[in-house]
């Protein structure tokens, strides 16, 4: 019913419907409140208009008052603040299973990258249902990932990865806007979400000529750079054996110790001094200018493919278990 | 009215000297402020002018009246200019300056000549604005979000972010010489709790002012030398850090609202207990919740960076804080609402303005526990929603409670009153004008349309052709007062020293008041806002 109301964006992902709740709670709390005191207003100015004769009554406070209309707003914003951490806590945690989508924005266009392979540019195709995790990088300036028919958004920052996620419920197309001022042709840069059911997200996958997924081209270009030389598949190399490594934490040589996810294993090919693995020495070429965002992501895609069963990627898993729901 | 025509023959710190000189180079705390006055109004129509621009191309979903450039450009300089010449200065440089040496039963401020300085300052800042303006302007968004503004931007960053780094020199000296006024120059027997809650107000601006202005003051200087020397702070591929820009930009502009906002909150206090003729209800509380929010304020920034890459568990700090805020900003309404009952209440323009404020800062404020709630605020900050809400309290609350000040101290500022129908009728033409251009931006903002957005999706154009049309009547709002108080200066009816029967040293002394403010200084033997003593005088302006 909702979605028939034309001043309402439409709602196509599992949290939409958690946003809009809150929203009308918000907007009634609001309504009640403004009418409440409007009307207040509106009666003391009427009732105690300036008559002949009648002198103001001066009065000087009441502490229960001034007690009462401190307290009670405060437990009200105290349950709004909690609702909005919930439904904030479920708009920041991805499944476990999500797909991966690489994004790398720039000024101003959306470069997009499946794990599978395939490209696209201000497009992105989805199937029903399915978690899906991006992981967004700038090549410039920051952008950010709005879509409000999911209600989500985040901002893309040049120099590291930001998250986030969202599992489309409804198929359509939708638009994909930038949200930070990102210089001339911000308003411009603007995309289509495109959510499928499965069969057809599948044809349109098939239609699709990809040269490798983004971790086979990983791994190609790991074997380019000459990576392996150093990063061997056993315990003798000069550098760390990346098998196993992502997702875990890792003790450092300064005794810290950091988990190791995207932004780290981003980091430590850009700059690799920068967090040094314990029992390694600083010698690691810096690779900051020699790779593109789009090489960066394929590389960190084969990192992580190097923490996964070896049959099948982690998307391919999290398509076939999902499947059309709704 | 004899007497009224002789307070008007008397020396006044207007007609005690002609000339240029005398203006520019005066220390008297009330000419300054008729000098900020005049400054101030240029750049509100300057702004107010851009702002009527973006209106027009916004009225067509194409981009179609001004180039992308352009538009960009527009609401860059909308904002520094509204934020920075106009808002921040606006009623503390202006009705502060003038009025809160009076209201303190003293010859002037701590530091006249300071004060002169940051007029001057002001100025010099000013002038840097207006010439990037005409050089070619400025389009990095009033934000100068990094690396857009160091290393991407093609126009004149440094030239902007320079003349706000002057002007904000103004504004650290203005809230100094109040906080030095307020301790030190108090006439004898007006203890603290005595002090009228305009004088409160601007005492918890001044203490932000003090404190928060240094900071965006470095920040700026940071932008300037790393978009000139490439020195790596904000930018990633110098080294830099962007969102350190973020931190260190809202550290200021978040509490800078509360610099807006407080003043008003002021004037709303003095006005509602005159045209109430009474005190104000919970004095205490009121008073404080200036303080608490000073405070509290500073503590909020990171609610501006709910999306921008901070960590979940700051982003929940961040929240809470934001509503702790919310509690003496609902204070005061609560308690501005209970001021009215039983009072003896009359309806002069200044008392239209401040009931204005109290219904537009509800609606600023509730709609701000929108935004401080991290789920919703993903979807809507940085859409027009958040352009509505802020605009609700900027110009709902700030600018409406700037436009009550003026109207109730415009007598005693001129010695004449201004035409109280004409006040009345623009009062309500800025109410409408107000509600319709923004309050379809909520809408806007929660169907999903991006601010600072060029041309925009088609389904979103009806909304946008009602915010277009009600900012044309708000022009009208604004231009009407503009015309009858520079008319009143010459015609406006020549009014005793004290015309609305209000309480207030500054009522004590003549319209205009003569240089010094007070031929001896007075001593205070009476709590602020004693209404019951002061006698309802029978002037035509305040029949109904």
């Amino acid at each position: 019913m909702i979605e028939h109301f034309p001043l309402w964006p439409p709602g196509a992902s599992s949290i939409s419907g958690n946003v809009d709740a809150l929203y009308i709670f918000l907007t009634l709390l609001s309504l009640v409140m403004t009418v409440a005191i409007f009307a207040t207003i509106l009666v003391f100015v009427t009732k105690y208009r300036r008559r002949e004769g009648v002198d103001a009554e001066q009065i000087h406070g009441s502490v229960p008052l001034e007690l009462a209309w401190s307290i009670i707003p405060m437990m009200i914003f105290m349950l709004i603040f909690a609702w909005g951490a919930v439904i904030y806590f479920q708009e920041r945690t991805p499944p476990r299973t999500s797909a991966e989508v690489y994004v790398v924005a720039k000024q101003w266009m959306w470069k997009i990258e499946h794990a599978e392979g395939q490209r696209e540019i201000n497009e992105l195709h989805v199937p029903v249902g399915r978690d899906v995790r991006l992981i967004m990088t700038s090549q410039d300036v920051i952008h950010s990932f709005y879509v409000p028919a999911f209600r989500i958004k985040q901002d893309v920052l040049p120099g590291r990865y930001t998250t986030e996620w969202f599992r489309a419920t409804k198929p359509g197309t939708y638009h994909l806007f930038c949200a930070e001022y990102c210089g001339t042709a911000h308003s411009g840069m603007i995309g289509d979400i495109v959510v499928m059911e499965q069969s057809d997200y599948e044809a349109w996958m098939a239609g699709g000529k990809a040269n490798g997924t983004l971790a086979s081209n990983g791994a190609d270009l790991f074997q380019t750079l000459g990576c392996p030389t150093c990063h061997r598949t056993d315990s003798q190399g000069r550098g760390p054996n990346l098998i196993g490594v992502f997702g875990k934490p890792v003790l450092l040589e300064d005794g810290r110790t950091v988990m190791a996810d995207e932004n780290y294993v981003r980091e430590s090919i850009l700059s690799p001094a920068a967090k040094v693995v314990n029992g390694y020495k600083p010698i690691m070429p810096v690779f900051q200018g020699l790779v593109t965002d789009e090489q960066l992501n394929s590389l960190v895609a084969y990192v992580k493919s190097l923490s996964q069963p070896p049959a099948g990627t982690q998307s391919a898993a999290a398509g076939t278990k999902m499947g059309p729901k709704e | 009215m004899a007497t009224a025509a002789v307070s008007a023959e008397r020396e006044n710190y207007l007609n005690k000297e002609y000339g240029i000189r005398s203006w520019l180079l005066t220390t008297d705390h009330k000419r300054i402020a008729l000098l900020y006055l005049v400054s101030i109004t240029f750049f509100f129509f300057i702004g107010g002018f851009m702002a009527l621009l973006i209106r027009l191309e916004l009225l067509t979903p194409a981009g179609d009246l001004v180039l992308a450039d352009t538009y960009n450009k527009l609401f860059t300089m909308h904002g520094q200019i509204m934020v920075f010449f106009f808002l921040i200065p606006s009623i503390p440089a202006t009705l502060g300056n003038f009025l809160i040496p009076m209201m303190i039963g003293a010859k002037d401020l701590a530091l006249p000549r300071i004060n002169l300085l940051s007029w001057y300052l002001y100025i010099a800042g000013g002038a840097l604005m207006l010439y990037a303006m005409v050089e070619g302007g400025v389009d990095t968004g009033w934000t100068f979000y990094t690396p857009l503004s160091t290393a991407f931007s093609n126009t004149h960053v440094v030239e902007a972010g320079l003349a706000i780094f002057i002007a904000g020199f103004s504004s650290i000296l203005t809230g100094l010489n109040f906080v030095v006024t307020v301790h030190r120059m108090r006439a004898p027997g007006l203890t603290w709790s005595r002090l009228p809650l305009f004088v409160w107000a601007h005492y918890a601006t001044s203490v932000i002012q003090l404190l928060g202005t240094p900071v965006i003051a470095i920040t700026l200087v940071l932008v300037v030398l790393e978009r000139t020397l490439h020195l790596g702070i904000f930018d990633p591929n110098l080294g830099g850090d962007p969102l350190l820009f973020q931190h260190l930009f809202w550290f200021y502009s978040h509490p800078a609202v509360y610099i807006m906002i407080l003043p008003a909150m002021g004037v709303v206090s003095e006005v509602l207990a005159c045209f109430s003729r009474k005190r104000i209800f919970g004095y205490g509380a009121v008073a404080l919740s200036s303080i608490g929010i000073a405070v509290i304020g500073f503590i909020v920034w990171a609610h501006h960076m709910f999306v921008a890459g901070i960590s979940l568990y700051s982003a929940l700090v961040f929240s809470i804080l934001t509503y702790l805020v919310g509690v003496p900003s609902a204070i005061k309404v609560f308690n501005w609402t209970a001021t009215l009952y039983k009072g003896s209440i009359s309806f002069a323009t200044p008392m239209l303005y401040a009931l204005g404020f109290i219904g537009l800062f509800t609606i600023g404020g509730l709609t701000g526990l929108f935004l401080a709630s991290l789920g919703l605020d993903v979807h809507v900050t940085d859409t027009y929603f958040v352009i509505a809400h802020f605009h609700y309290i900027m110009v709902g609350g700030a600018v409406m409670g700037y436009m009550a000040g003026l109207h109730f101290w415009w007598p005693k500022i001129t010695g004449r009153m201004y035409p109280e129908w004409w006040g009345r009728l623009a009062a309500l033409i800025v109410f409408i004008g107000f509600n319709l251009t923004f309050f379809p931006q909520f809408i806007l903002g929660y169907m999903g349309m991006p601010r600072r957005y060029w041309q925009y999706p088609p389904e979103f154009q009806i909304l946008n052709v009602m915010s277009t049309a009600g900012s044309t009547i708000l022009a009208v709002g604004y231009l009407l007062p503009m015309v009858y108080f520079m008319w009143s200066l010459r015609y406006g009816k020549v009014v005793g020293d004290n015309p609305w029967g209000a309480a207030g040293l500054e009522w004590k002394t003549s319209s205009p008041p003569p240089t010094f403010n007070f031929d001896e200084t007075p001593e205070v033997t009476w709590e602020a806002y004693n209404y019951d003593q002061i006698p309802v005088p029978k002037e035509a302006w305040l029949e109904q």
